[in-house]
């Protein structure tokens, strides 16, 4: 095992007490509490990560939070996690890891963690836990306003949580972190959120946000979820999300003990990490010197510190005389050496128009902590599609105006220094609770630190030779791989817009989406444009769009507790249990599971079908058709609202009778279709199909309330609250006479589309009605859902012996197709008229309906349309696969022919028990006009010949229907 | 997510509605007296404007019932909700969007 030689004697918000080891690579590691794996393999002397994706360089830990493009690890576990930054997993006894070169590998495993979620409403959201979060929440809190705090950090404190000489109201600035911690605690309407990170931000603000619950805990407790899933609606929100710092671009940025300065500080305060003993500290900006007293104060070396601005600031000035450090203006690096890490760094002055003067010196060290400037998280103020703009002061992309009830404070508005921070955010935390009603006053913490002062953007160091086009190793975008050169092709092809250029090279697409690399992108983009006319500014070219999630989120998060048995509702009728004993096998229709077909011992799918068929058509057999949708239709005007929907008339329909109704949209193409009873005067009970229930219900609701508010009228689903059995065949009238005894079955007493309400032999109340599905004599026996069972039962028991046999949805099918039935949604497709299935006996004539304008419009009009047909394959053998095309024989089908004109398509097909071989319907061009036609249906590489048929195809006289 | 408020029920989350199109698209009187090209403009034609826009809303999940909102395409803000034939024109008695006593 390797021991902690670089962890400082003291210092650090680290647990000493503990030791805790884990591997990474294989190798054996020493680690705190309080670290993550990226502190501690520093404090283990380990910079070097994986390889980078492409080109295979070796790569060193650049970062100390979620904009680490290089250190990402596989984590080993019961299923193992990718592309997870070794700068942002907490450490944890016993951690196993491996690092990666820019991908991951989705583990096969199923995860056997716990995912939850919780819906909560809020006064003011938060987001982020620095200084400005912090000073926000207090405000915010004061007032009694219900407030959220969350933070992405195991601990609040945000960038203080690194801080060295910073002070807070006189004192150090974590001791004031602590005291407010302290007092948001005590607010019991404040929710105090660690490790948890806002992702994605909506409409309204609804922001969604993942708390890691367990990655930190040696032992995990087996009652948490993993991960939870916020989802937070807010009455404001406080974005607090801070800045990321910007690395620069030279020639071998990319080498090993190459970090951001911010990074080399936050290892050397919060984790007591020294990464380097001689560290030269390169800059554009005053934050840099934070850390050159910080490394001095720990006793590293600091040789040299690279100040990029032709003028010393009075901080530069300062730490050059207080602590007598040579800071050169106008510096840069030019070159890196190492082996693979950093051993030396050659320096060159650069001139203000960006150019290199002068000679060059090396310099030896083996860290380099650079600072490019900062960027603003203004992700989730993007999110929102909040508008940005360049602020040539900090160097930076800062919002420009204000999302509807959101404020943006502290270094994510572009705001760094922490006095003013601790100001502007202390107002911000009052607007926000005074909007939802809460005003509060008390002053301002004031502070001191927090440099930035002007910055000089250096978007391209040049190379030592060659031209941009060749620069091969000044690297924009780490994890991809991408760099000046690759920025200098796709100007080249002509692209200037961000968007296309980032889409080109992949800059900014990687795990770390470009937080580090996007501005970057963009200023080199602005100097690879410099030269051209009419170049745009740094602010016109702008930075890739924002998208959400702003850290990657797993899909196991998203979905938390639905999946598997909970992933979708399953909707099952009172026989079910029934059905499974007698060994059904299931298909799900909408939510619906409902019997396929019943195999017995040995019996094929087929041979169950056709033996089901048989009974139906030549015995009885019986179905569970529960999962119809039922709908009452309630009101003096219900007779007045059908006939508006239907295309046929229900108005004057005889109370006791039943009738088939279809439903069409304006356009006049079938929606849904059902038989439908009048129950009373002013009671309709209508049936639709199961997958269509709710959208009928829905749109008879939206017919009453939007169009004609004035017809009295009420709709009601009873779908659950009744359990229909279907007895269908030629002997279904002596089971039926059997359950129902004080019925009179007669053909003559119980006509075809009558029904009858009785008692039956159970007691049970009881709806018959005379309905086919199939062609044959067949009822319909309606009872209440609670004695659905025992509806089911006592059929089965009383067709015993005749052989009542039961059917599911495949036999169900295979009956009315033979009929040429159509299904709504299988036989249709929204494009297909009642006209086009061959029932304009449906569509009245005399009165108007929902769509019947449309039957006069030329399209519909037409008579080329495609027309419901039976097709029959010729070599009376080939079941054609629904969805096959069908094509005119002879059709021109080579390649360099074009499209092969379509003539229509198989929509359902069956193997026919009644006639002895496979039969389909299909829609067809003209295909009324086309019966013994024979088409050519592609299967494989095969061309089946079909014939086109009526779609009636069993039965036509219908001389089944009354047994 | 918007937020939307049903008049009945008060502010809930969008995935408790079902989007309605354009509001003020009337059914025609008498569909047999338009032109194709006036049915054709019924059937699909509607507008689409960056801003104010009137549309319906179904608050499908909760109480059913159909209302009208204002809503702003371009920054999604809501800006009336209402039951009549336009935002003035709001019945006496009948509903009115928002909770009584405050943004709580
Ligand atoms: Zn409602």
């Amino acid at each position: 095992m390797t021991a902690q030689t670089r962890r400082l004697p003291d210092g650090g918000r680290i647990d000493r007490g503990r030791e805790l080891t884990f591997t990474v690579d294989n190798v054996e590691y020493a680690g705190h509490p309080g670290d993550t794996v990226a502190s501690a393999l520093l404090a283990n002397g380990r910079m070097e990560v994986g390889s980078s994706i492409y080109l295979g360089r070796p790569r060193g830990i650049v970062a100390a939070g979620a904009e680490e493009p290089n250190a990402l690890l596989q984590v080993g576990g019961e299923c193992s996690e990718p592309m997870v930054p070794a700068t942002v997993r907490a450490l944890v006894d016993g951690l196993g890891a491996r690092t990666l070169s820019g991908l991951g590998h989705l583990d096969p495993a199923s995860d056997p963690e716990q995912y939850d979620k919780r819906f909560v409403h809020t006064d003011v959201l938060v987001i982020g836990a620095g200084p400005a979060g912090l000073a926000a929440a207090t405000a915010a809190a004061t007032g009694g306003a219900r407030v959220i705090l969350l933070d992405e950090q195991a601990e609040l404190g945000g960038s203080l949580l690194a801080s060295g000489e910073e002070r807070v109201d006189g004192r150090p600035a974590l001791e004031w972190v602590a005291d407010v911690t302290a007092r948001l605690e005590a607010f019991h309407a404040v929710t105090l959120l660690a490790r948890t990170t806002a992702f994605g931000s909506y409409d309204d603000n609804y922001v969604l946000a993942v708390e890691r619950r367990t990655d930190h805990l040696d032992e995990p407790l087996t009652h948490l979820s993993r991960q939870r899933l916020w989802h937070i609606r807010a009455g404001q929100v406080v974005i607090a999300t801070g800045a990321h710092e910007r690395p620069l671009v030279f020639a071998g940025n990319d080498r090993p003990g190459v970090m951001l300065a911010d990074a080399v500080r936050t290892y050397l305060n919060r984790y007591a990490v020294s990464v380097g003993d001689r560290v030269v500290v390169a800059t554009t900006n005053d934050s840099a010197y934070h850390l050159v007293g910080d490394l001095l104060a720990a006793g590293v070396d600091v040789p040299v510190v690279l100040d990029a601005r032709p003028v010393l600031s009075e901080r530069a000035a300062e730490t050059a005389v207080s602590h007598g450090v040579p800071v050169r203006p106008r510096a840069v690096v030019v070159a890196t050496h190492g082996d693979p890490r950093v051993s030396a760094v050659e320096i060159s002055e650069i001139d203000d128009g960006g150019q290199l003067v002068g000679g060059r010196d090396t310099v030896d060290c083996d860290t380099l902590a650079v600072s490019g400037g900062w960027s603003p998280v203004v992700h989730l103020h993007s999110q929102r599609q909040g508008k940005l703009t360049w602020n040539a002061g900090i160097a930076g992309f800062v919002p420009d105006g204000v999302v509807r009830n959101q404020l943006v404070v502290g270094s994510a508005a572009g705001e760094f220094d922490l006095d003013a921070t601790l100001a502007a955010a202390t107002d911000a935390g009052f607007e926000a609770a005074g909007r939802q009603g809460y005003p509060a006053d008390v002053a301002a913490s004031r502070g001191v630190g927090g440099w930035c002062g002007p910055v000089r953007p250096v978007w391209l160091v040049p190379g030592l030779d060659g031209e941009p086009g060749e620069w091969r190793e000044h690297f924009v975008d780490q994890q991809r791989d991408q760099t000046v050169a690759d920025v200098w092709r796709a100007t080249g092809t002509g692209m200037r817009n961000v968007e296309h250029v980032k889409r080109y090279t992949s800059i900014g697409t990687g795990q770390d989406q470009g937080r580090t690399s996007g501005v970057v992108a963009t200023g080199v983009i602005a100097a690879a444009l410099a030269g051209s006319g009419a170049a745009p500014d740094i602010g016109e070219i702008g930075v890739a769009s924002y998208r959400a999630p702003y850290t990657p989120v797993p899909f196991a998060t998203i979905a938390g507790r639905e999946r598997g048995d909970l992933f979708d509702p399953t909707r099952t009728t009172p026989v079910h249990g029934w059905h499974v004993d007698h060994g059904a096998e299931f298909e799900v229709v909408g939510q619906w599971l409902r019997p396929w077909y019943y195999p017995q011992q040995g019996e094929s799918m087929d041979d169950a079908v056709r033996r089901e068929c048989r009974a139906a058509r030549t015995g009885v057999a019986m179905m569970d058709v529960t999962t119809l949708g039922k709908i009452e239709v309630r009101g003096r005007d219900a007779g007045e609202f059908l006939n508006r929907i239907y295309t046929n008339a229900f108005k004057k329909l005889a109370v006791g009778s039943a009738r088939y109704g279809v439903m069409c949209r304006p356009d006049g193409m079938m929606f849904d279709d059902g038989v439908n009873l009048r129950l009373s005067e002013d009671r309709y009970f209508l049936t639709t199909s199961t997958g269509g229930a709710a959208g009928v219900l829905d749109w008879l609701e939206e017919w009453s309330q939007t169009e004609w508010p004035d017809l009295d009228v009420v709709f009601t689903s009873v779908t659950e609250q009744w359990t229909t059995v279907a007895v269908v065949g030629p002997r279904s009238r002596e089971v039926v006479s059997r359950v129902a005894p004080d019925l009179d079955v007669s053909g003559e007493a119980f006509p075809f589309m009558a029904f009858r309400e009785t008692t039956l032999a159970s007691g049970l109340p009881a709806r018959v009605c005379r309905i086919s599905f199939s062609g044959e004599l067949a009822f319909e026996i309606n009872a209440s859902g609670w004695y659905g069972r025992a509806l089911w039962e006592d059929v089965y028991a009383a067709g015993h012996d005749l052989g009542i046999t039961p059917y599911g949805t495949e036999t169900m099918h295979v009956l009315r197709a033979e009929k040429g039935y159509p299904i709504a949604g299988q036989d249709t497709d929204g494009t297909v008229t009642p006209q086009d299935l061959g029932m304009g006996w449906v569509v009245s004539k005399t009165k108007d309906f929902v769509g019947k304008r449309s039957y006069s419009r030329a399209d519909t009009a037409r008579g080329d349309r495609k027309h419901l047909v039976g097709v029959l394959p010729v070599d009376g053998s080939t079941r054609l696969p629904e969805g096959t095309q069908l094509v005119a024989p002879g059709s021109p089908s080579a390649p360099t022919d074009g499209p092969v004109p379509m003539l229509g398509h198989v929509t359902s097909s069956y193997q026919s028990e009644a006639l002895g071989r496979p039969f389909g319907l299909a829609l067809v061009k003209s295909g009324r006009e086309r019966f013994g036609e024979v088409l050519l249906a592609p299967i494989g590489d095969r061309l089946v010949e079909v014939e086109v048929t009526s779609p009636v195809l069993y039965d036509p006289e219908g001389t089944k229907r009354d047994g | 997510m918007l937020l939307l408020t049903c008049p009945w029920c008060g502010p809930r989350d969008e995935t408790e509605y079902h989007y309605g199109g354009q509001a003020h698209v009337p059914y025609p009187e008498d569909p047999a007296a338009l032109s194709d090209e006036e049915w054709a403009q019924y059937l699909f034609y509607r507008d689409n404007p960056e801003g104010p826009y009137a549309e319906r809303w179904s608050h499908s999940l909760g109480c059913r019932r159909w209302f009208n909102v204002v809503r702003d395409t371009a920054t999604y803000e809501v800006l009336a909700v209402y039951t009549g034939a336009s935002p003035d024109s709001q019945v006496p008695g009948t509903p009115t969007p928002g909770h009584p006593g405050g943004p709580r």
